[in-house]
């Protein structure tokens, strides 16, 4: 009859013991949040006595991980960015033209002459004069090709070759050139991206590659999207260039090998200057907010060894010419050089603020994007908001739940209560699991949680309704019960079995909030039929060995 | 002990006698339904169309002709502004969304774009605080749309292949049925009440995809055993006993799930609002759907009735016996 082993009930009431003390740190959420930090403090060597204060709030042997609570909860700011990857295929490409020009020359006497054609960014297109020579031509070309060196493109070399009759040859990036240049960048930009968000020292930034070449970066905490947009939208390219010249008219052609540039602080004036930079950002290695000797905001940089040696050859050499400092295809300065710098070390300044002079130096010291990043989709919650969220969530919650409870009692009485015991342990396993699995709690998930206290209590409510049914055709309360549970158990998984599914194809397809509610949908479905066929069923079991009645009323 | 009892312990109501007036019904519902989705369309929010929401908060009461006003003048193509009301909100707290389509040639709004309509909207409102701005671009609005499609369709495929499975295929068409009757119901009343449609209604809608089933499953697992119980009776008996039997459940079920979510729908704030009425929508649509709709055709389809057959597939569709 009904019978339970031991170690089943032990397992049980095991599983919800550590569900319910894996949810415990969320009951006192700000108490361990900063009992969190402050242990993450001392690690990092601060010995504050606040500090220290704070760590002792929370007993050590208590598990001390929280739901992370969404943006939408707590406020802050989120950005999905897409790496603008096709730049980086048109420099890679031009980077061949070089290597191209010379491996030609060598077969002039095949070839003729040859010049590179204007076309489209993504193509190399090189018109020969003697159309004889053109298969000549695309083999010495695709002699250059050098292989791929990545996963899952075994054998596949960099460039692709063709002829075009009659005279020429189009160069274009393989795929698997293509995928490994992307890959790569993306890769850039997330270690970047992620230098400058640590640089600011918010709290648990989310910095993670959606897709192939999309970013997604949540910061709670930060002010707007604005903010962060400033912070890591800017590519931060800093370079060193000779000038050559200064000019009003933007459509002035420059001399081969230069380029025009306009300058940050006055208006209508551009810069002639030598393509090639003497130095670039990349040599920097530290670079800090500071001010100039007339008091003015400026950075403070300075280079590695070999960045210090160039710059420093460089300054000696052109001692009396003035050389431009040149930030994202902008001159933020052009001062003449009065002496040697050798040391490696030196100042921009410009029309700085003291913000803009620390941002600057956040930026350099993070180093340049590999490739410009175009925001898809932005969204600041103001913290208030989200506040307000939890509020109205919470009491929602509450409310909803002491109806349910009241609603159960009413119906099944002794069984209602025993249920209603089962749906708070629910509540607190689903906490347990979000804790334990490090899921982020949304405001739709806080939706999900409410939804399954109305419908975890389904399982119970299908097994009550049979056990009343299976006492109608009296064969004892016992084998009522144990009839109840096995029969209605094929109707619970199937009916449970679906919605999780639907709770699965949430979680893949959806994104932030929504998957947050898959979440919790998902985990309610798991622990509502855990408590529903295990533990009230353990519970109604213990109750009926001690009172051992003749009659039951469900 | 008294026990209250939303249900009598046993009824025997007939669910079939009005079953033409109840199925043309659930039709007429469907086709109305579908045709404001595609003559109104949806109010699609900026997750499905592109462009930006602002929500504002202030102390003293929202002018919406003001803001509009002041907006215009920025020439930013359409601009919307609503004032929402909650039953949470002290009495000095005014909250207004503004809504901004996508500007030509940009993706998410620029910085300068927000504030500008932030510095407008503060010249008609000095106390004006803006509590979130959000912005999306056509592009992964576009992206949005395609997946939000593909999760609701990837959904009914899914449960309509787990209940084949586990069922026979006839059960399989009157459950899918009845969730796509949920599901466009819930379409057609957001259609016509102008309710804002955005990723979270997505969810919603998935959800009572599951909540649909879970109440179907119920009566057909009955059915099932009811089938093996009693092989001389009707179909139409045993359908009718069946969803009899589970009655009490069903409406047990969708009271506590309408409990709490009554509860969200007046507590739970404006955020959610939209989200938790598709929910309470399709809760109710979805109880009602599992009996007079999936019974319903299962009953006009019929279903094999040789169920005693010691098969090891017994139940699935490697089933070796014979639909009638």
């Amino acid at each position: 009859m009904l019978q339970i082993p031991l170690w089943q009930r032990i397992v049980i009431w095991g599983l919800v013991a550590i569900g319910v003390v894996l949810a415990l740190p969320n009951a006192f959420y700000s108490r361990v949040e900063r009992h969190n930090d402050a242990v993450k403090a001392i690690e990092q060597g601060v010995t504050d006595p606040q500090v220290l204060a704070d760590a002792a709030l929370w007993p050590d042997w208590l598990p001390s991980r929280l739901v992370a609570l969404g943006l939408d909860l707590r406020g802050g700011a989120h950005l999905l960015a897409e790496v603008e990857v096709e730049q980086v295929f048109a420099d890679r490409l031009d980077g061949y033209w070089p290597e191209i020009r010379d491996a030609l020359r060598q077969h002039r006497d095949e070839i003729g002459t040859f010049r590179r054609l204007d076309g489209p960014p993504d193509e190399l297109r090189i018109r020969i004069s003697n159309p004889a020579g053109l298969q000549k031509a695309v083999e010495v070309v695709r002699g250059l090709a050098s292989p791929v060196v990545s996963l899952g493109s075994v054998g596949a070399t960099d460039i692709e070759v063709r002829a075009e009759a009659p005279d020429i040859v189009v160069v274009s990036l393989s795929e698997a050139e293509k995928a490994a240049i992307t890959d790569r960048t993306v890769r850039q930009s997330l270690e970047i991206i992620r230098r400058r968000v640590d640089e600011v020292g918010t709290r648990e930034p989310t910095i993670q590659r959606q897709g192939e070449r999309r970013i997604l970066i949540q910061v709670p905490g930060v002010g707007s999207a604005a903010e962060l947009k400033a912070l890591i939208g800017t590519t931060a390219r800093l370079t060193f260039h000779p000038v050559v010249g200064r000019t009003t008219d933007p459509d002035q052609r420059p001399g081969p090998g230069q380029i025009i540039v306009p300058s940050m602080d006055e208006p209508g004036v551009y810069y002639i200057l030598e393509k090639t930079p003497v130095v670039t950002g990349e040599d920097l290695v530290d670079a800090e907010p500071a001010f100039d000797q007339n008091g003015r905001p400026a950075v403070h940089f300075r280079f590695n060894p070999t960045g210090a040696r160039k710059f420093g050859r460089y300054t000696a050499e052109n001692v009396g010419s003035p050389f431009a400092i040149v930030l994202d295809n902008e001159v933020i300065s052009a001062p003449v050089i009065r002496e040697p710098i050798p040391g490696g070390s030196g100042q921009i300044t410009g029309n700085f603020t003291v913000e803009e002079s620390t941002q600057l130096a956040i930026l350099l010291r993070a180093g340049a994007l590999p490739a410009e990043l175009t925001f898809l989709e932005e969204r600041t919650i103001g913290p208030e908001l989200g506040a307000d969220s939890i509020e109205a969530g919470k009491l929602a919650a509450i409310v909803a739940g002491i109806a349910v409870l009241v609603f159960m009692a009413l119906s099944y009485g002794w069984f209602g209560i025993i249920a209603n015991v089962a749906l708070i342990l629910n509540v607190a396993m689903i906490f347990g699991l979000l804790s334990l699995i490090g899921a982020t709690l949304t405001l739709p998930g806080i939706a999900g949680i409410v939804l399954t206290i109305g419908m975890a209590v389904d399982a119970n409510v299908l097994v009550f309704e049979r056990i009343r049914e299976e006492l109608r055709t009296a064969r004892g309360p016992a084998r009522a019960i144990e009839l109840g549970y096995e029969k209605a158990l094929s109707a619970i998984l199937d009916a449970n079995i679906t919605t999780f599914i639907t709770a699965v194809i949430l979680y893949v397809m959806g994104s932030g909030p929504v998957r947050g509610f898959a979440v919790t949908l998902g985990l309610g479905i798991v622990t509502s039929v855990f408590t529903a066929v295990y533990l009230t069923r353990v519970m109604i079991v213990m109750w009926f060995e001690r009172r051992r009645p003749r009659k039951i009323e469900v | 002990m008294r026990r209250l009892r939303l249900v009598p312990a046993e009824t025997n109501w007939d669910f079939f006698r009005t079953a033409r007036i109840t199925f043309s019904a659930s039709v007429v519902a469907v086709v109305i339904s579908l045709a404001a989705f595609l003559i109104l369309g949806l109010n699609y929010g900026i997750d499905f169309r592109g462009g930006t929401t602002i929500r504002t908060e202030s102390h003293s009461a929202v002018d919406v002709g003001a803001y509009r006003q002041r907006l215009q003048e920025l020439g930013l193509g359409d601009v919307s502004v609503t004032e929402v009301f909650d039953p949470t909100f002290e009495s000095d707290k005014h909250v207004a969304m503004v809504r901004i389509e996508a500007q030509a040639g940009e993706e998410a709004a620029s910085a300068e774009l927000v504030a500008k309509v932030e510095e407008a909207l503060r010249s008609v409102d000095p106390t004006i605080v803006f509590t979130s701005v959000e912005s999306v671009g056509p592009k992964v609005s576009g992206e949005l749309i395609r997946t939000a499609v593909i999760a609701v369709l990837l959904a009914i495929a899914a449960v309509l292949f787990y209940i084949w499975l586990r069922f026979e295929w006839q059960f399989s068409v009157g459950a899918v049925a009845a969730l796509v009757h949920d599901v466009i119901i819930t379409i057609g009343v957001f259609s016509i009440f102008r309710i804002q449609f955005d990723l979270a209604t997505i969810a919603a809608l998935l959800t009572i995809v599951g909540y649909s089933l879970n109440d179907t499953v119920v009566v057909f697992d009955r059915v099932r055993e009811n089938l093996i119980k009693y092989k001389k009776k009707p179909l139409v008996e045993v359908l009718n006993l069946s969803i009899n039997e589970t009655l009490s459940r069903t409406v047990m079920t969708s009271v506590t799930t309408l409990i709490a979510l009554i509860a969200l729908l007046i507590l739970g704030g404006d955020v959610i609002r939209g989200f938790v009425f598709a929910m309470t929508l399709g809760v109710v649509v979805g109880t009602y759907s599992s009996v007079f709709v999936a019974s319903t055709i299962l009953l006009w389809l019929g279903t094999k009735r040789d169920w005693s057959k010691p098969d090891a597939n017994q139940g699935n569709q490697f089933s070796t016996s014979e639909t009638p």
